[in-house]
Order: C-alpha cells, then structure tokens, then sequence
C-alpha cells in the first residue's frame, strides 16, 4: 500500500473509530464534553492525515482495497480507497471543515445537556466517515453506500432538535426529496453495471477511455445518476429541501447542508465525468436546470429575512453555478468552486451563526449595528461575502470567472445570461444581509419596508423571538434559542474564542485562496487551457459591484426606498415570498396524487379484501352457532353419537373399502 | 363346546350393559351398565384365550378386573360428590357442557 493511500485510509478510519467509541461506549458519550474533544481530536487527526495524503499525492491514482462481494473467484465490488488529486483535496476540504466545525459547535452548543451533545458528536463522526468514504470511494457501490450515510446524518442532525415539530418535519422532508433523487442514482448505477459489468470507477474510466461503452441507452443511465446529484446537490425542483434543512444547528448547516454533502453531487458528476461526456444532451440539461436553479435561488435569497434562509438560498444558488459548470463540459471549473465555496459559505454560515449566537434570533430585522459590538464577527462575514460576490483577492473570484468563461467557451449563452444575472443578484443579496445585520440601525421603517415580518418587529426587540422561545423553554429547562444564549441586541457581543479561532482560520484561508487565484500563484499557475474573452473579468466584477451598490443605496444610504424597490418586482416579490409555489405544488402532487391513491388503495383494502374476510368469518360464526346445538351436554347423548360413529365406520368399512 | 355360545353370551351381556348405558337416568345405573360391559370383554377375553391357548388373553382379563374395581372406586366417588353438590345424580340434570 503506497504511504499516500495508508495516509487517505487514516483519515477515513479515524471518525469511524471515533463514532464506534462515541456509540458504544455509551458513558462517554453522556459526559458530553469529553466526547466532544474525543470527536475533535479524531477530525483533527483525520485532517493531518488528510493534508499528508494530498501533499504526498502524486498525480496518479492509486488504489488500496479489499475484495467486498466475492462472486465465482473474482469480486463484484470492493471497498477501499481511491486516491488521486481530485479526492485528496477534497478529503482536505471535508475534514478541515469538519474539525473546524466541530470545534466552533462546543462554543455554539454550550447550553446543550451532556446528554444531547455526545449524541450531537457522534452524528459528526459518522457524518465525516461517511463524507470521507464517499469522497475516497473507489467504486460505484461504496459511493452509493456512503452516499445515504450521509444522507442518514443530514436527516439525524437536522432534527437534532427533535422536540421542535418544524424541526422533524424538515428532517423527514429532507431525508424524502433527497430519496427520491437516490432512486434515480441507484437504478442508474445498476443499469451501468448491467451495460458494463463492473462498478469500478478505475475500469470503468479505462472502458470510456476505449470507447467500449456503447453510447446507446447511455444518456438514461447519466440521466438517472445526475437525478441522484439533483436530489442532493438540491437542483430544481428538489431545491425545496435545503432551505427548510436550516433548521438544524448553524453549525450543522456550515458542514453538512454548505460546505460538504449539498456538494456529494457535484462531486458525483466530477469524479464520473468521463461518462457524462459521452452523452451531451444530457449535459445540456444539466448546465441549463444548473443555470435556473441558480436564478431561482439567488432570487427568492433576496425576499428572506431569515439570515440562514439567506445563505441556503444562496448555497443552491452555488450549486447551480457548478452544475452550469459540468453541463458545460469543464467539470474542473465546477470543482474548484466546490472547493472555494466550501471554504467561504463554511465561513459565512458560522459568521451567521456567531451572529444568531449574539442576538437570539434569525431574523434580519432584530439585527443591525452589530459592526461595533462584534468587529471581529463582522469582518470575516465581510470577507466571506466579498468572495461569494466574486470580488478580486477574494476565494470566490477565480473559480466564478472560470465558471463563466466555460459556460461561454461551451457556447450556452442562455445559462451564461442567467449566471451573470445571478451574479448581479448574489452581490445584492449578500450585501444586504450584511448592511441590514451589521451596519444600518435597526430602524422601525426598514423594517416595515422589509415586509415579512411587520408585527413581530419593533419596537420591542424580543417579540421576535418569544415564540420560539416559548416553544423551546418547556423542553429543556433552560431556555434555548438555536442553543445560544438568549440576548437581545444590546448585549450582542462577541463570541467566545472557540467559535472565534474557526471564523478566522477560514477567512485567512479564504484571502490565501483569493489572493493566490488572483495574482495566478502557487497551485492556481497553470490556468485553463482555453482563455475567456477578455471582457469577461471586467463585466463579471462590475456586474457584482453594481450589485453591492443596489444594496449600500437601498439598506445604508437609503437613496433608494427599500419599499419602491419592492413595488417595481412587485409581482416577481410576492412569487418568490410564496416560493414560487413550488412547495404548494409539491405539496398539491402529495395531496392529490399519493393521498388520493391511497386513498383508493385504502377503499380496497377496506371493501374489497377486509370484505372477503369478513364474509369467510360471518359464515364461520354463523355454521359454529347452528351447530352448537349438537352440545346439549347430556352425556348420554354423546354415547349416542359414539355409537352412530362406529356404526358408520363400519359401513364405510362394509362399503367402499 | 365351541367358541360360538360364548361369543354370543358375551354379545348378550354388552347389549344389556349398553342399554342400560344409554337408557338410566341414574348415575349409579350407568355406572353398572358399564361393569356389565366390562364384563362382557372379560368373557370375550377368556374365551378366546382359551380356544387359542394362549396365556395372554387371561393376563389381559385380570388387568381388566383391576382396571374395573378402580374405574367402579372412583365412579362412584364422583357420584357421591356430585350428589353433596348438586343434590341429584340423575344425568339429564347434569347437562353444565351444554353448548
């Protein structure tokens, strides 16, 4: 086994082991804390394990794996690892976010009981195994295996807070639309093992190479495995599970529903996109579905007033952008912005978080001013903002810009239309939650202009909260808000130091990436073979600066009324406050279709086969009740029917035999 | 004398015994139907045991007499119990498994 391999196979082991010893050694695991810091030190372990297997990595790939499904003297699957570029620097991105998340949630859950937060670990630790299997698999079937663990977590961890019905109710809707999805990937993976034989992904690279796969029937088997990506990756229209999976801890949503599983798609395409490219109508749906799912999201981003909303609207707005990157056949683009994203929405969700953390409440509107109170908080949002805006010397810009020349150099001036909108209206989006939350006062009138949540705001700033609060005091007996301390604004500060340390050591990466991407240095030196145009850059970045510009004029400088803004996409505003409907529909499709087939399975089973049963055990009763009368309990009687018995079996005997 | 006269005989006493059986309403007249039914075999028993020579069948037919000394014991036992219980042994009375 080569030293890189053993290296990736660590840091796949070592969550295992850590959720293994959280599991079973239940004692441990209720003390809370030290579970937690037994759960920490593994990620950590994992993640130099991680760096090491990247550093010493070459170029190939190798591979260390063990016979799984013996069948007739050769294998049907293995399981093991697969180790090259693209999996190692993802094995970076997973487990550094994974170690720095699990770090900042002992800040953030401090208020947890013991109890929950062991439990709260050890979903961490069997997320980051799975995560890692799934990142390092080397075939189809291990892929898949990991790919419902951590389908599995997302659902566990999502309802973290179980007690809360909204909760459970988002973990299950989660846990059913991403389900879907899988169907379509399993039955994919299946027919490509019935064209092929083989689930390897090594062979089957090799087989594409050759061109032994036959292109007939192939577009339905990458359809069926992008539908997999879909459910994931949350493309249109199974986007709706995301924003509802915000209500698991912040902390959850950095790892799991940001920077991590939401990208299992994406990285599925990557790692299989040798296949895809050999059926480019199914590409072209991909780039084109990437496309609106990204001007969907970035749109209904802009009419939430809840900050985490926000930043999951913006997350599938990213997956969209990296999925219009795979359509357009430069999967390498895609997954660099897998990579930088992973990095700066990681940072921006726990900057949210910090804030929720301080002020008790989602809620833009609560917010406001917290620039003075938190400065630390507020720069790394900023930072996290700036490169999600796609501004130069920040993470995001060279992987956006790659993006789009690629979508341009692929010829799909529709999506690429789209994207450059999306880019205008992520800038704005972005920068209004950081004007509403850190800058502008929380005045009554923006408020009001903001619509939603008139009532429940001012003056009064606790009212916003007091439900929730209400509905979490009585299920534990401190009172918990989204497990932070409950301040109202004037007392925001800044968080403690454990959830300080991750903010800053992604901002500083997140400005390393930047600053490295931009000034073309290091790894980032050898750029794409084919150039964008060079007026690419300029548009780009002024597109997303005339963004940031709506939003200082709108919510800072106040030039232009927030509410006059509302009214010019009045219709536009009221469809994405209703989420364009596509909850109802789902909802109506739930309703109508499976209730209403049910219901006509139910009136079958009911009428038709209860009936027979009913009928067959009415006659029963009946044919017992007639024939009771035989009882009549004299026991003369029954010599009687002893001597009619002999009697007859003695003719039977005379008779017929 | 042959085999026959005695089979006959032994009929006789069963007939009697199984009438006697079906037809008291006393308990303890059932009860005697039945010795003589037992009885009825005894004679069958020693008949042919001894027109085929064989030990056996007499063997048997003690093991009958105990069985029907003991079967009359406790018989009668029950009659007796029943009797302080429910004041009658007449067996139409007694129809309590009437279904």
């Amino acid at each position: 086994m080569s030293d890189t391999a053993l290296h990736a196979l660590i840091a796949l082991l070592l969550p295992a082991f850590s959720f293994l010893v959280l599991a079973v050694v239940f004692p441990l695991r209720r003390l809370g804390r030290p579970a937690a810091w037994f759960s920490i030190l593994c990620a950590a372990g994992a993640f130099w394990a991680a760096v090491i297997a990247w550093t010493h990595g070459g170029p190939d790939a190798t591979r260390a794996v063990w016979p799984w499904l013996p069948s007739g003297g050769k294998t049907i699957a293995d399981v093991g690892v697969l180790v090259d570029p693209t999996s190692t620097i993802m094995l970076c991105l997973v487990s550094l976010v994974a170690l720095l998340v699990q770090f900042y949630s002992l800040g953030y859950l401090h208020d947890e009981p013991p109890a929950a937060l062991g439990r709260y670990y050890v979903y961490q630790s069997l997320f980051a195994f799975s995560m890692m299997g799934l990142v390092l698999a080397p075939n189809l079937l291990q892929l898949f295996m990991c790919w419902e663990l951590v389908g599995l977590c997302s659902y566990l961890l999502i309802g973290f807070w179980y007690q809360r019905p909204s909760a459970a109710r988002a973990a299950v809707k989660a846990f059913w639309i991403t389900k879907a999805g899988d169907v379509g990937l399993l039955i994919g993976i299946v027919m490509l093992w019935r064209l092929t034989g083989t689930f390897d992904l090594t062979e089957l690279r090799s087989l594409a190479a050759s061109n032994a796969i036959p292109v007939a029937g192939l577009s339905i088997i990458t359809f069926c495995i992008y539908l997999g990506a879909m459910g994931k990756t949350a493309q249109f229209p199974f986007h709706v599970w995301l924003p509802d999976a915000m209500e698991g801890p912040t902390p959850v949503s950095a790892l799991i529903h940001a920077a991590t599983m939401v990208t299992a798609g994406v990285y599925l395409l990557v790692r299989t996109d040798w296949l895809f490219a050999l059926t480019p109508d199914v590409l072209l749906i991909v780039a084109w579905i990437g496309a609106f799912t990204a001007l969907l999201a970035a749109v209904l981003a802009c009419v939430q007033d809840d900050i985490k909303r926000v930043l999951a609207y913006s997350t599938v707005s990213q997956l969209g952008y990296m999925m219009t990157a795979i359509g357009a056949g430069v999967a390498s683009a895609g997954f660099l912005h897998l990579l930088t994203h992973g990095l700066f929405k990681a940072l921006l969700f726990l900057g949210a978080g910090a804030v929720i953390h301080a002020v008790g409440s989602n809620d833009l509107p609560n917010m406001g001013g917290l620039a003075r109170r938190m400065p630390q908080t507020a720069i790394v949002f900023i930072v996290g903002t700036l490169s999600l805006a796609g501004i130069p010397f920040f993470g995001g810009f060279l992987s956006k810009e790659e993006i789009l020349g690629a979508v341009w150099a692929g010829g799909l001036t529709g999506p690429f239309v789209l994207l450059m909108i999306v880019a205008f209206l992520t800038a704005f989006y972005m920068f209004r939650v950081v004007f509403l939350a850190f800058f502008s006062t929380p005045a009554p009138v923006a408020a009001i202009a903001h619509g939603a949540t008139v009532g429940r705001v001012v003056p009064d700033q606790a009212t916003g909260i007091t439900p929730l609060r209400v509905a979490h005091s009585h299920l534990h007996n401190e009172t918990v808000v989204e497990g932070a301390h409950v301040n109202e604004t004037p007392h925001a500060h800044e968080p403690p130091v454990t959830m300080l340390l991750p903010l800053w050591v992604l901002a500083l990466m997140t400005m390393a990436v930047g600053v490295m991407s931009t000034l073309k240095i290091g790894g980032f030196a050898q750029g794409e073979g084919e150039a964008a145009p060079a007026w690419l850059t300029p548009s780009a970045v002024g597109v997303a600066t005339a963004g940031i510009l709506l939003a200082w004029l709108t919510y800072q400088n106040r030039t232009i009324n927030a509410s006059s803004l509302a009214a010019m996409f009045g219709p536009i505003r009221s469809a994405a406050l209703k989420k364009f409907w596509i909850d109802d529909i789902f909802e109506g499709l739930y309703g109508i279709v499976l209730l209403g087939f049910s219901r006509i399975i139910g009136w079958i089973d009911r009428y038709l086969v209860d009936g027979v049963l009913n009928v067959l055990s009415d006659w029963t009763l009946q044919a017992g009740d007639e024939l009771r009368g035989i009882q009549t309990g004299k026991p003369q009687d029954y010599v009687y029917g002893v001597g009619a018995g002999v009697l007859v079996l003695i003719l039977l005997m005379r008779l017929v035999f | 004398m042959g085999l026959q006269p005695y089979l006959i005989l032994s009929a006789v006493v069963f007939c009697i015994g199984l009438f006697g059986v079906t037809t008291r309403r006393n308990t303890i007249g059932i009860l005697l139907g039945i010795e003589l039914m037992m009885n009825a075999v005894n004679i069958n028993l020693i008949a042919f045991a001894r027109y085929t020579a064989s030990v056996s069948g007499m063997v048997f037919t003690v093991f009958t007499i105990c069985i029907t000394v003991t079967e009359a014991a406790l018989g009668l036992a029950i009659v007796i119990l029943l009797f302080r219980v429910r004041r009658t042994v007449m067996a139409d009375h007694l129809d309590l498994l009437k279904g």
